[in-house]
């Protein structure tokens, strides 16, 4: 994807591939400027503006191709979103219930109660205490825990195969971020929904993920299921990230960060964008590697040059 | 009252309050609703320590931060800084007391004007205070910037031109330029990109080393602030609910606050995520305009009983902890017991923040 | 954190005005309204020297090659390239002199309308309180006048002249000027770099004329571009009106005034005043728009979250 910019072109995503499968998780994890929010968006036809070529199969059809009111079928019936900052995703001047029975009722004929007894019923199901009574206020009058509480009970009414999350919980303490994963599990165990969640947090993911894709820079740098990829990662990328975690359970000592900073998406240099930065950096790296299988678990594959079993020594 | 003044300590806060009145409407005046954001608080800060503050929203830290470094004035409670009562202080006190006492943003975006040139920003404490002039300014803040890691060639740059993570540098350069006793840093990495966070709290160690400053590190997340602190203050709803060296802390945690405030911290190992057994708090914590009698934590609390909304807990050590390990709770956590997630006081969950 | 600071980073040293130039430079209409406006400042300056290679002067009155043996005004000729008007005086040298008056009340009254309003609605916006309110008052007090009524009163007690127009011009532009200062100022100062400048230990003056009004002269500048014109507006309508500059020193007004009885017969009277004035105007107007789209580029290219 490439955005025009009167300061140039950025290359915002460049060559991404992933997949998620029915009732498992797919974590995007990556820094600002990575792509990961965009690729994503750009999937259900968020994005304006931008040039965007390459599929995007969704139970074997290409939303990319889809014409504008298919994919309004698909979205939210198929597949359901959830944002970063649910303060901003909630209209402020609808009740909540209502906002609830209008994504019901865009996808399906119910009448007026029968769509409000849902409503009040996905609220229960979210954990919003006195559903009944809270179904009638309005998004200022919910704390942001209970905003996303509803933006998630919004994105589920519909029984979607996949839902969408990106940093739902960045913008929450951390108790209500433990709160909100733990919802998200208990409906993906109730209705084997297909989670791609997208953030930066390491932490999160290893919680939550089966499978996590590593984004730098428009590119994608290593996927792996989830063991693999925190035990065993291959990526310097990834292994530079998780190093420079401070963790609560371990020594007190410097940190080791990555050193440097991203490169500029506009008239990106060749070859593998975390050249600049990498400590195993080599001649070959001006060519772009290709994501290639590791050793290790068959899921595990890595954008880099270095061998699959660079380990072994 | 101090008269032993402990000269190892820099600062002591003595039961500051700060209250905040909510206009509701009325032309003259409010209803009375007053948010409490500070409710209470005794706290020292050590020469030469890092102490860690952390909390989650709506708890006070950033306005008992404000308090210290007098941005705010303290609705009743004493700043001691140095031995001397920073609230009667005069301007001219007050104005040495600022070049002594400096504060890091969090907002590396809007701590920063943006239609100044960086050079003249970092410059900025030796003007207002007169320290140097000129040349000798340009000379000092391009030495300023080479310490954090700045090239002082970007002298003339504005800040939309550098990243989150220098601009955070450019911070940093402003805030240490006099030299200052005490820096207080509020939330200085929560913006920035994981990378670039290990970059900015190695700078501050660093700093910290060759300056001897003595930090006031406000944080809600807790793994970075374990790792930089000596000690910890938990802070809920406007009171301080444990302090305790950093190690000691997350060992052994005595309030069950801190127990599930530790125990929602997500790790990245997978094999800690999945042995780890979580303490999900329920509901929402409560809102600062009408906090709940006694023991703040008692509507929420999993080990709660009818004493605890009527007697308020003094924050003193427990169960056996030496003087440095203090909580404020009547039925702390001992080492090694699970908390379960429901709050053991039954009745009306208390009404949330709007 | 929402921000392409990749972009920034690649493309050196480029100052927030550095970028407003080069969004102007690369549109047309403020190109060419630029030029067209430094065109009318050299006509400006070089009145004294058309007029001497021409050979006439503004207020001479040819009565024998300008006015026909029946007094009636001659066209646009040879002689006079833009006819004479109904003394016989030279239309063209007149409205080279009018613009001269015209910019000169423009400008002026524009810049000390600014001035007076950045300084109150800076004061009004910083300090809040009684402060505030008193002064938001008289700034409602200013924009209620009818400005007409007031005009005419005061030129009827101290008689009309130059200087009067020009004060009177900005008396009755500083207000809305400080309406913007002050909104600004209100929103600017909760702003973090302010709350740092306050930590720091700036006085209350410092946090207004250092942090503050550079971030309010953005908007200022577009405000300032659109005043001229008006005031331009405004002069030429005092001096239609009799009350702005004697005659026979030449405005645009007051030949506007004067030709009104004899539009059927001299055509050139009436035109040539009114199209310098449109023209003026109308440059002024469009680099106005062109230097709010070059402050506020408005990007309708999808935002790049994370």
């Amino acid at each position: 994807m490439s955005f025009p910019t009167p300061d140039g072109v950025v290359e915002a995503v460049r060559g991404v591939s992933f997949g998620v499968e029915r009732g498992r998780t797919l974590a995007i994890v990556g820094e600002s400027g990575s792509g990961k929010s965009v690729s994503t968006h750009a999937i259900v036809g968020l994005i304006r503006g931008a040039r965007v070529s390459g599929r995007a199969l969704f139970e074997g059809r290409d939303l990319l191709a889809m014409p504008a009111d298919d994919l309004r079928r698909v979205r939210g019936a198929g597949i359901g979103m959830i944002f970063q900052s649910p303060q901003s995703s909630l209209h402020p001047y609808y009740r909540v219930g209502w906002q609830l029975e209008e994504a019901i009722r865009a996808h399906e004929r119910v009448e007026k109660k029968a769509a409000r007894a849902r409503a009040i019923e996905l609220l229960r199901l979210v954990g919003i205490p006195r559903a009944e009574r809270r179904v009638d206020d309005y998004p200022h009058q919910f704390s942001g825990g209970m905003l996303q509480r509803t933006m998630i009970a919004i994105a589920v009414a519909l029984n979607p195969r996949l839902l969408i999350a990106d940093e739902p919980t960045t913008a929450l303490d951390v108790t209500v971020q433990a709160q909100i994963i733990d919802l998200m599990r208990r409906l993906q165990a109730e209705f084997g929904t297909a989670i791609l969640m997208i953030t930066h947090d390491l932490g999160v993911v290893a919680g939550m993920a089966d499978e996590i894709a590593v984004m730098y820079a428009g590119q994608v740098m290593e996927t792996a299921p989830r063991r693999p990829l925190y035990r065993h990662s291959h990526h310097p990328y990834t292994e530079g990230l998780l190093r420079s975690l401070p963790r609560a359970d371990a020594p007190r000592a410097r940190l080791t960060p990555i050193r440097g900073q991203p490169p500029s998406l506009i008239g990106p240099p060749p070859g593998c964008p975390f050249q600049a930065r990498c400590d195993y950096v080599m001649d070959l790296c001006v060519e772009r590697p290709p994501l290639a299988p590791v050793q290790g678990d068959p899921g595990h594959r890595s954008a880099c040059w270095l061998p699959p079993d660079r380990w072994a020594q | 009252m101090s008269a032993g003044a402990n000269p190892d300590v820099l600062v002591r806060v003595e039961g500051l309050v700060k209250h905040f009145p909510v206009k509701t409407g009325a032309l003259f005046g409010g209803s009375g609703e007053v948010v409490h954001a500070v409710d209470g608080v005794d706290l020292e800060i050590r020469r030469g320590e890092t102490l860690g503050l952390v909390g989650e929203t709506g708890c006070g830290k950033s306005t008992l931060a404000r308090c210290i470094i007098r941005l705010l004035e303290p609705t009743s409670g004493r700043v001691v800084f140095d031995g001397q009562d920073i609230a009667g202080a005069s301007a001219r006190e007050l104005r040495t007391f600022r070049s002594r006492a400096q504060l890091v943003f969090q907002d590396p975006y809007g701590s920063l004007n943006p239609r100044r040139r960086v050079g003249s920003i970092i410059g900025d404490p030796f003007e207002i205070h007169g320290v140097a002039k000129g040349g000798d300014r340009v000379e000092r803040v391009k030495a300023l910037m080479r310490v954090v890691g700045l090239n002082p060639e970007h002298y003339n740059r504005f800040p939309a031109e550098f990243s989150g993570g220098q601009r955070q540098r450019i911070g940093i350069a402003r805030a240490i330029a006099l030299q200052p006793c005490l820096v207080v840093c509020d939330e200085p990495v929560s913006a920035l990109d994981v990378s670039i966070r290990a970059q900015i709290l190695n700078l501050l160690g660093d700093l910290q080393a060759e300056f001897g400053l003595t930090y006031l590190f406000i944080s809600h997340d807790l793994s970075v602030v374990e790792h930089v602190s000596d000690r910890v203050a938990v802070m809920y709803l406007g009171k301080i609910v444990e302090v305790a060296p950093a190690a000691d802390l997350y060992a052994h945690p005595r309030h069950p606050y801190t127990a599930a405030l530790l125990s929602a911290v997500p790790v990245a190992d997978p094999d800690v995520a999945d042995r780890h057994q979580r303490t999900i708090l329920t509901g929402d914590p409560p809102s600062p305009l009408d906090p709940p009698r006694a023991c703040r934590f008692h509507p929420r609390c999993p080990k709660a009983q009818p004493v605890c909304a009527e007697r308020e807990p003094a924050l003193e050590p427990r169960l056996g902890d030496g003087p440095e390990h203090t909580a404020a709770c009547h039925f702390p956590v001992a080492d090694g017991e699970l908390l379960p997630t429901a709050p053991a006081l039954a009745g009306e969950p208390w009404p949330s923040r709007p | 954190m929402a921000e392409p600071t990749v972009a920034a980073r690649a493309i050196e040293g480029r100052g927030p005005w550095r970028l407003v130039y080069e969004r102007l430079r690369r549109d047309p209409a403020a190109v060419v309204s630029a030029l067209t406006i430094v065109a009318i400042v050299l006509i400006a300056l070089a009145a004294p020297l058309i007029a001497s290679a021409v050979g006439h002067t503004p207020s001479t009155q040819y009565r024998d090659i300008g006015l026909s043996p029946a007094g009636i005004p001659v066209g646009p000729n040879g002689t006079f390239w833009f006819g004479t008007d109904s003394l016989g005086r030279d239309v063209f040298i007149r409205v080279v002199y009018g613009t001269r008056i015209s910019l000169l009340a423009g400008v002026v009254s524009s810049v000390l309308a600014v001035l007076v309003g950045v300084v109150i609605g800076l004061a009004a916006g910083y300090f809040g309180g009684v402060v505030d309110t008193v002064l938001s008052r008289i700034m409602d007090v200013v924009l209620s006048l009818p400005f007409l009524v007031f005009a005419i009163a005061l030129v009827s007690v101290a008689g009309p002249s130059l200087t009067i127009s020009i004060g009177v011009i900005a008396f009755f532009s500083w207000a809305s000027v400080g309406r913007i200062v002050r909104g600004q100022t209100l929103s600017l100062k909760e702003t973090e770099y302010v709350e740092a400048a306050r930590s720091l230990g700036a006085g209350d003056l410092r946090i207004m004329f250092v942090e503050i009004l550079p971030n309010v002269l953005a908007p200022v500048i577009v405000y300032a571009t659109l005043l001229i014109p008006g005031a331009i507006v405004f002069e030429a309508t005092l001096s239609f009106l009799g009350l702005g500059v004697i005659p026979p020193t030449p405005t645009w007004g007051n030949m506007l005034s004067d030709s009104i009885a004899f539009y059927r017969v001299a055509w050139w009277f009436v035109v040539f005043p009114g199209a310098a004035l449109l023209v003026t105007t109308l440059a002024f107007n469009l680099l106005g728009d062109s230097v709010r789209d070059a402050v506020n580029p408005h990007r309708g290219v999808g935002r790049e979250s994370k």
